[in-house]
């Protein structure tokens, strides 16, 4: 077989013999294209971990929804949209009203419905069925989670270009926000109901844990190559989207569950970049910049 | 067509019901045998068996898989209470040693699978064995042994009536298999391919001469690769398999994809390790194994 044919048959055919790879591939894509800006912030307010923290604030919300109605993708989905967004606003609240800190009450909410989630799994009795919703099958994506991702990456992307000014200035410089009479606390707010429906998304199609994964991995790496806020949020969309395309060869080829696949070889960019990368990483600081020397 | 034999099987498990309550009517009655089981089928075939003379106790209840289940203190207590516990055995139950020594029971443990056929998996022992009717007989039988060998001296004519239950209930299962044979005998051996979502129907697939493969691997803990799926869609085109089956505790989402996929139809569902809530078509153990094998039949009749 000629090097043509085998690429083509290692890269592209399997996306060309199988409906239920093109449908992961474009969730996957979809997911990428929204995880690199959303990631990007997130990285840039210092709110990697909470992230994480939403994503099990979304638990007990999808517990209730699917006691309530059963299996159906649109309650799940908006029982786990409103209880992130209620973890959310708690913390704030918290913050705002006391004095404690609003990383410390998150941490406490999101323990809080954590343990209500898998309270309301077990009384149910029956595990197995939420806990596969819960950890996603992106092999199994149909009609209406296909929308739903897509719809919520479109819908992503057109927030984010509407309102990107305000929060970066937020996050950079939130005095001047102020002194121009910018609404910061607007935009926090915003951002937080982008970041809870990406994870919405993200989990009916890879699950609650690896949803994360695919949204902080790809962010943090990019640090390590590029420097502007436009760049990072560039190349982490672009480290998603084909991490989500490796992971979902990894699967076919070598028959491994598909979304610890993506995730993984997320982590495995994310290690190179921290070794190889041009900024900020291992080679940076030890053997640096011969560009310079060059020049 | 296939209303028949399960009414008469109704009708039968409500005469096994009536038995005992003619047998117990005598002065002095002692406290029922108390039995904790480790899912709902063998609960079922306890109850079936030990009629007014045991109370039971399933750990695992209907439409939950026992493959992973959390115990709750609960669990430890009625274990701690129990005079027998039964387990199926063959690796099914991983978590019962560990319970049983937590909740310091000295209740027997019996091991309602010992003196079967043990069916393999490459390397590994498959538990799945109630889901033969021929494995089921002798379920029934170790049942038996072990509820007589506890209440002989206790309570001689429950014992007695115990026996006339077993006997009874064997007869049952052996004429629910012995009609499913037939039936099956007028589809050629070729046509009987399906493809289920779990592989737990080894033990049915062998002992009824079906072609069965299932979609995951051999337990519901793993998650499917893309390969998995690939080659059983590969496999679904190749043989022109007619249909695919989900059973009561797996992602239906994955097997419709599949099913779409291959263009076969979804044959229903089969259940495989847990029975269906009271009420439902299959909430005892008779009653499932005669839904899956209606689903079955139907499935594989010839297209009209």
């Amino acid at each position: 077989m000629s090097l043509p044919a085998m690429l083509q048959a290692a890269l592209i055919q399997p996306f060309v013999e199988f409906g239920f790879m093109r449908r992961a591939l474009v969730a996957c894509l979809a997911l990428g294209l929204s995880c690199g800006p959303v990631g990007t912030l997130l990285v840039l307010r210092r709110m990697s971990l909470a992230g994480d923290a939403m994503a099990h604030a979304l638990l007990p919300g999808a517990a209730v929804a699917f006691l309530l109605v059963g299996l159906s993708l649109p309650a799940m989905s908006l029982g786990a949209f409103i209880a992130a967004l209620a973890v959310a606003a708690l913390a704030g609240g918290v913050a705002r009203f006391t004095a404690q800190r609003e990383d410390a009450s998150l941490a406490g909410f999101y323990l809080i419905a954590l343990a209500a989630g898998v309270m309301l799994i077990s009384l149910r009795g029956n595990s197995v069925d939420l806990m596969r919703v819960l950890f996603g099958s992106i092999l199994a994506v149909d009609d209406a989670a296909l929308l739903l991702v897509a719809g919520v990456s479109s819908a992503s992307l057109v927030v984010l270009a509407l309102v990107w000014r305000p929060l970066l200035v937020e996050c950079f410089d939130p005095g001047f926000l102020r002194a121009v009479g910018g609404r910061g606390a607007l935009h926090h707010q915003l951002f937080l109901v982008l970041l809870v429906a990406n994870l919405v998304a993200g989990f009916q199609a890879l699950g609650t844990l690896m949803a994360v994964g695919l949204l902080m991995l790809p962010a943090i790496a990019a640090r390590c190559w590029a420097h502007s806020v436009a760049r990072l949020s560039l190349v982490a969309c672009a480290i998603a989207t084909a991490c989500g395309y490796g992971g979902l060869l990894l699967s076919y080829h070598w028959g491994l569950p598909s979304g610890p696949a993506i995730v993984l070889l997320a982590g495995v960019v994310y290690l190179v970049s921290l070794c190889v990368g041009s900024r900020d990483s291992l080679r940076a600081r030890y053997f640096p910049n011969h560009r310079h020397r060059a020049a | 067509m296939n209303g028949l034999p399960s009414r008469r099987q109704a009708l039968a498990l409500i005469a096994a019901g009536a038995l005992p309550r003619l047998a117990s009517a005598q002065p002095t009655q002692p406290a029922p045998l108390r039995v904790v089981a480790s899912f709902s089928l063998l609960a079922d075939m306890v109850a079936v068996v030990g009629g007014d003379a045991v109370t039971v106790h399933a750990l695992v209840g209907p439409d939950a898989d026992a493959h992973a289940f959390t115990p709750a203190p609960a669990d430890a207590q009625r274990l701690a209470q129990a005079e027998l516990i039964v387990v199926n055995g063959l690796g099914f139950e991983g978590w019962i040693d560990r319970l049983v020594r937590a909740s310091g029971s000295k209740a027997p443990v019996l091991v309602a699978s010992q003196g079967i056929t043990v069916r393999h998996v490459g390397k590994v022992v498959d538990p799945h064995a109630w889901q033969s009717l021929v494995a089921a007989q002798h379920y029934v039988d170790n049942i038996r042994a072990a509820l007589v060998a506890i209440l002989a001296i206790r309570q001689p004519a429950q014992a007695a009536a115990i026996n006339v239950r077993a006997a009874a209930y064997t007869r049952q299962l052996a004429a629910l298999d012995t009609s499913v044979r037939a039936r099956l005998a007028s589809i050629p051996a070729g046509q009987r391919k399906l493809v289920t979502s779990h592989d737990a129907f080894g033990y049915l697939a062998d002992v009824w001469g079906l072609d069965m493969r299932a979609a995951q691997g051999w337990t519901s803990a793993g998650e499917a690769s893309a390969a998995d799926v690939a080659r059983l869609i590969r496999q679904l085109r190749a043989q022109r398999v007619r249909a695919l089956f989900v059973e009561n505790i797996s992602d239906p989402r994955l097997v419709q994809r599949i099913a779409h996929e291959a263009g076969a139809t979804l044959g229903g569902t089969l259940y495989s390790d847990a029975l269906s809530p009271p009420g439902g078509r299959a909430d005892s153990y008779l009653k499932l194994m005669a839904h899956n094998a209606d689903t079955l039949l139907a499935a594989l009749q010839p297209e009209r």
